[in-house]
C-alpha cells in the first residue's frame, strides 16, 4: 500500500515537478517572444500610424489650435488667442444648439426605423432559402451600392412637384401630394432617404450574424417547443445582439454627422433646409461660405465631443450585450 | 466560449469600425480643404484647361466660369506674346468663392486673375485679398466702363477689379400669352399685379411670373429699384458699417409681392432649380423677370414650349416718371494678393475682354452683356437681331438703356450670410403667411447682431 502509494508518489513527483517546470519555462518564452512581437507589431503598424498621424493627429491638432484662436472679418484678420471662448460661445450658440438637438431627433427616429427594418429583413431572409431571397437579398443591398450623393438627387427629382410621380400616385387615390420638400415635410423626406440608402447594409451585417449560428441550436429550441416567432425573439436576436450594437453604433454616429443629403437637397429646398441645419452643415457654411475658419473649427470639435460622449454612453450602456464585458 | 469569442471579436470591430468612421468624417474637412489647395496649385504650375501657345511666356493663372470662355482665352494668347493665360473653371459662383476663401485662408494656392460678381467684392477687399489695382493705373480706365459698373468696383481712387459683363434688369415675356389672353404687357408694377389678375381671369392656368425666396440678387435689385439702400460701407474705414434692410421702401416692395403670392397669383419655386427651369419655358411663367444674361439663360433650357414667342421690355417701374434701373449679377476679374506678378496680372485682367474681337466672342457665343463701353456701343451690339426673340434688337429696345441707368449698389462685407439669412425670412414670411414688415426685421436684426459679433461698429 505504501509502496503502491510512494510508486504514485514517484510517479507523480517528477511529473510534478516536470509540470511545474514546464510551466516556468513556458511563461519566460512567452515573454521574450511577447516582447518581440510587439517590437514586430510596432513595424508592421508603421504604414498606418504614419497616415494616422498625418491625415488625422496633424490635421485635428490643427483644427483644435484654430478652434482656440479667433479672427473676426473686421480686426484686420489678426489671429488672437481666446482660450476656450469659442467653446463657451458654441455651447450658448442656439444655432448650434438647435442643431444638435435636431439630429438628436434624428437619432431618435432614423435609428430605430434603420434597425427594425434591417432585422426584419435580416430575419426574414435567414428564414427563408429560395432564389427569391436571394434576389430579394441584393435589391435591398442595392441602394447603399449607390453614391449618397447621387441617391440624394435621385430622392431630389422623385420628390419634386412637377417631376415625381408622387402627384400621379396620389392622384389614383383622387388625393393631392404633399410637398416633400417643403419644411414641414423636409424631416421625414430626410429620413426616407437615409433609411432607403442604410437599410441594405445594415442588413448584410446582421444577417451575416444569423448566418454564423450553429442550426442545431434551433434544432434544440424546437425539440423543446419553441415555435418561429420564439425562435427569433429568444435565439436568434440574442444571439446577433453584438452585432446590433455594432449597427446601431455606425447608425448613431451617421446621424449625429448628418450632412451629405440634406446638403444636397438643399440645392432643391433652400428655405426648408436652411444653410445651418445640422451642426456638420454649420461647420461647412461657418468656414467656407462666411470664412470664419476659428469657429467653425470649434464647432467640428464642440460636435466630436458630443458624438464620443454619445457613442461611449451608447457602448457603456450595451456591454453586457456587445461582449465588451462578459 | 466560441459565442463569447465571437462577440468579443464583433465588439473589436465595432471600436474599429467606429473609429474608422469617426475617421473618416472628421477627416474629410480638412481632406476638402487640401483638394482644393491642391488644384489651386496646380492652377499656379501647369494643368491649365487651355493650351498654352507660347511656352517661354510668364503664365497667369485665371479662374473664371463664362461659358465659351476657352475662345476668349485662345484669341488671348494668341495676340500675346509677353504673358500666356493659364485658366481653370473653380465652379460656377458660389463654389469658386468657397474654393478662394479657403486659399485665403490656406495663404496660397489662390489664382492670380480671378473672376467675382460685383456683390462679392466688398467680401474679399476686407480681407486684404484683392489687390488695388488703382497702383498699376486702372483709374484711368474709368471713363472706358459704365458709370454703374465701375461705382461697383472702385471705392474712393481705389480700383478693385476690372468690369466685365453686367445685368441690367428688363422683363422677359411671353407675347404670345399675353395675345391669347388679350391682356397689355405691364410697363409699371401696378399695371403688373393688375394684370396677374386679369390673366387668371382670362383663364390663363399658370402664374404671371415667379417670387422665388432664394433670388438673393433679384430681390436686392426689386428693393433697390424702389430706393433701398441697406449698406453704407466704406473701404477706407473697414471697421464700420451702417445697416439699414428694414426701410418703409423695401417694406413696399415685399408687400407687394406678398399679396400676389396669398392671391395665388405668383409661384414662389425656388430659383435655379430644374422645376423652375422648366416651369420659365413651359409657359407656366407667363413674364420671366430677367437680367441681361437671361436671354442666354433661357435659350439653354431644354422643354421648350414650341409655340414660345419671346418678347423683351423694359421692367416695370414704380414711378414712370422716375424710370430707376437696376442691375442683377455682372462680373468682374479681381487681382488676388497672392498673385505672382501683379502687374502682369493686371495687364491681362484688363485686357482678356479688352478688345472687340473678345466681345464678339463673348456676346455671341456667351451672351455676355458688356461693360466696356466701346462693345456695348458698337453697332455690332447695338444692332444685333435675337431670333430667340423674333428678331428684336433687345439691346438696344431694353438692355443698354438699363445699363446706362443703373448708378451702383453698395454690398456688404458679408454678401452670402446677408443673402442666407434672407432667403430664410422670406421662405418663413411665404410659408406662414407672415408680413412683410416682420421678414425685413428678422433680416435687419440677424445682420446687425452677426456684424458685431465679427468686430464691426454698426453704425
Amino acid at each position: 500500500m505504501t509502496t503502491s502509494s510512494t510508486a504514485v508518489d514517484q510517479t507523480a513527483g517528477p511529473a510534478a515537478a516536470g509540470a511545474r517546470g514546464g510551466k516556468l519555462r513556458r511563461s519566460s518564452s512567452t515573454s521574450t517572444i511577447d516582447s518581440k512581437r510587439q517590437w514586430w507589431g510596432w513595424i508592421f503598424t508603421t504604414p498606418f500610424t504614419i497616415v494616422f498621424v498625418l491625415f488625422l493627429i496633424v490635421p485635428l491638432s490643427y483644427a483644435f489650435w484654430m478652434s482656440l484662436h479667433n479672427k473676426g472679418i473686421a480686426t484686420g484678420g489678426e489671429s488672437v488667442f481666446v482660450g476656450i471662448d469659442n467653446y463657451v460661445r458654441a455651447f450658448t450658440d442656439p444655432i448650434f444648439l438647435d442643431g444638435l438637438l435636431l439630429v438628436a431627433r434624428f437619432v431618435a427616429v432614423m435609428v430605430p426605423i434603420q434597425i427594425g427594418v434591417a432585422l426584419l429583413c435580416a430575419l426574414v431572409l435567414d428564414t427563408l432559402a429560395t432564389q427569391l431571397s436571394k434576389a430579394s437579398r441584393l435589391l435591398i443591398f442595392v441602394p447603399y451600392a449607390v453614391p449618397a450623393v447621387i441617391g440624394a438627387l435621385m430622392w431630389g427629382f422623385l420628390y419634386s412637384p412637377r417631376f415625381g410621380p408622387a402627384q400621379d400616385l396620389f392622384g389614383l387615390f383622387g388625393l393631392a401630394a404633399p410637398d416633400f420638400l417643403s419644411s414641414s415635410m423636409i424631416f421625414t423626406s430626410l429620413v426616407n432617404i437615409v433609411t432607403w440608402q442604410w437599410v441594405g447594409y445594415y442588413m448584410i451585417i446582421i444577417y451575416a450574424a444569423l448566418r454564423t449560428i450553429d442550426p442545431s441550436v434551433y434544432e434544440a429550441a424546437r425539440i423543446d417547443g419553441a415555435n418561429g416567432a420564439q425562435i427569433a425573439l429568444r435565439i436568434k436576436v440574442p444571439m446577433v445582439s453584438s452585432s446590433m450594437v455594432m449597427v446601431v453604433i455606425f447608425s448613431l454616429i451617421g446621424t449625429l454627422q448628418f450632412f451629405t443629403e440634406p446638403t444636397v437637397l438643399r440645392s432643391v429646398a433652400q428655405g426648408a433646409i436652411p444653410p445651418d441645419y445640422t451642426p456638420n452643415m454649420y461647420a461647412y457654411s461657418l468656414a467656407f461660405s462666411y470664412s470664419q475658419f476659428n469657429y467653425a473649427s470649434t464647432i467640428a470639435f464642440a460636435l466630436g465631443i458630443f458624438v464620443f460622449i454619445g457613442s461611449y454612453l451608447f457602448l457603456y450602456l450595451t456591454r453586457k450585450q456587445s461582449g465588451l464585458k462578459s | 466560449m466560441r459565442i463569447s469569442q465571437r462577440r468579443g471579436a464583433a465588439a473589436v470591430a465595432a471600436t474599429v469600425a467606429a473609429g474608422a468612421i469617426l475617421t473618416a468624417c472628421s477627416s474629410g474637412g480638412s481632406e476638402d480643404g487640401q483638394t482644393d489647395a491642391g488644384s489651386a496649385a496646380g492652377g499656379e504650375d501647369a494643368t491649365c484647361t487651355n493650351e498654352i501657345l507660347n511656352a517661354d511666356a510668364p503664365q497667369v493663372s485665371v479662374w473664371a466660369w463664362y461659358p465659351a470662355f476657352e475662345s476668349v482665352v485662345d484669341l488671348f494668347n494668341e495676340t500675346h506674346d509677353d504673358v500666356q493665360v493659364c485658366w481653370t473653371n473653380a465652379g460656377q459662383g458660389a463654389d469658386e468663392y468657397n474654393k478662394f476663401s479657403t486659399t485665403i485662408e490656406a495663404g496660397s494656392g489662390a489664382p492670380d486673375v480671378i473672376m467675382l460678381e460685383s456683390e462679392i467684392l466688398p467680401t474679399y477687399t476686407i480681407l486684404d485679398s484683392l489687390v488695388d489695382l488703382s497702383e498699376y493705373g486702372a483709374g484711368e480706365l474709368e471713363s472706358q466702363f459704365t458709370t454703374g459698373s465701375w461705382s461697383d468696383v472702385s471705392n474712393g481712387d481705389s480700383v478693385y477689379a476690372v468690369p466685365v459683363d453686367g445685368g441690367p434688369m428688363g422683363m422677359l415675356y411671353r407675347a404670345d400669352i399675353f395675345d391669347e389672353y388679350g391682356v397689355e404687357p405691364p410697363t409699371t408694377w401696378d399695371e403688373f399685379a393688375q394684370a396677374a389678375q386679369d390673366l387668371r381671369d382670362a383663364g390663363y392656368d399658370g402664374y404671371i411670373t415667379n417670387y422665388p425666396t432664394n433670388g438673393n440678387a433679384l430681390n436686392y435689385a426689386l428693393f433697390a429699384q424702389n430706393g433701398w439702400s441697406p449698406f453704407e460701407y466704406d473701404n477706407a474705414n473697414p471697421a464700420e458699417i451702417g445697416i439699414d434692410v428694414a426701410t418703409p421702401e423695401a417694406e413696399e416692395v415685399l408687400s407687394y409681392w406678398n399679396d400676389l403670392i396669398e392671391s395665388d397669383l405668383v409661384a414662389t419655386d425656388d430659383a435655379f432649380t430644374s422645376d423652375y427651369n422648366t416651369s420659365l419655358v413651359d409657359g407656366t411663367y407667363a413674364v420671366y423677370l430677367a437680367a441681361a444674361w437671361g436671354p442666354g439663360y433661357l435659350q439653354g433650357l431644354s422643354d421648350a414650349d414650341s409655340g414660345a414667342e419671346w418678347k423683351a421690355a423694359p421692367l416695370p417701374q414704380w414711378d414712370p416718371a422716375n424710370p430707376v434701373q437696376v442691375n442683377w449679377g455682372g462680373s468682374t476679374f479681381a487681382v488676388t494678393e497672392q498673385a505672382a506678378d501683379p502687374e502682369l496680372s493686371y495687364t491681362v485682367a484688363s485686357e482678356l475682354f479688352g478688345t472687340m474681337d473678345a466681345w464678339e466672342l463673348g456676346i455671341d457665343e456667351a451672351a455676355l452683356f458688356p461693360q466696356w463701353l466701346e462693345a456695348l456701343e458698337s453697332d455690332f451690339f447695338v444692332e444685333k437681331e435675337y431670333e430667340f426673340f423674333g428678331g428684336q434688337q433687345i439691346n438696344k429696345d431694353v438692355f443698354i438703356e438699363a445699363a446706362n441707368g443703373y448708378e451702383g449698389f453698395s454690398f456688404s462685407p458679408f454678401q452670402v450670410y446677408a443673402y442666407d439669412q434672407q432667403t430664410q425670412a422670406l421662405y418663413d414670411m411665404v410659408e406662414s403667411g407672415g408680413d412683410a414688415a416682420g421678414a425685413l426685421q428678422t433680416i435687419q436684426d440677424a445682420l446687425v447682431t452677426y456684424a458685431q459679433q465679427q468686430g464691426f461698429t454698426v453704425k
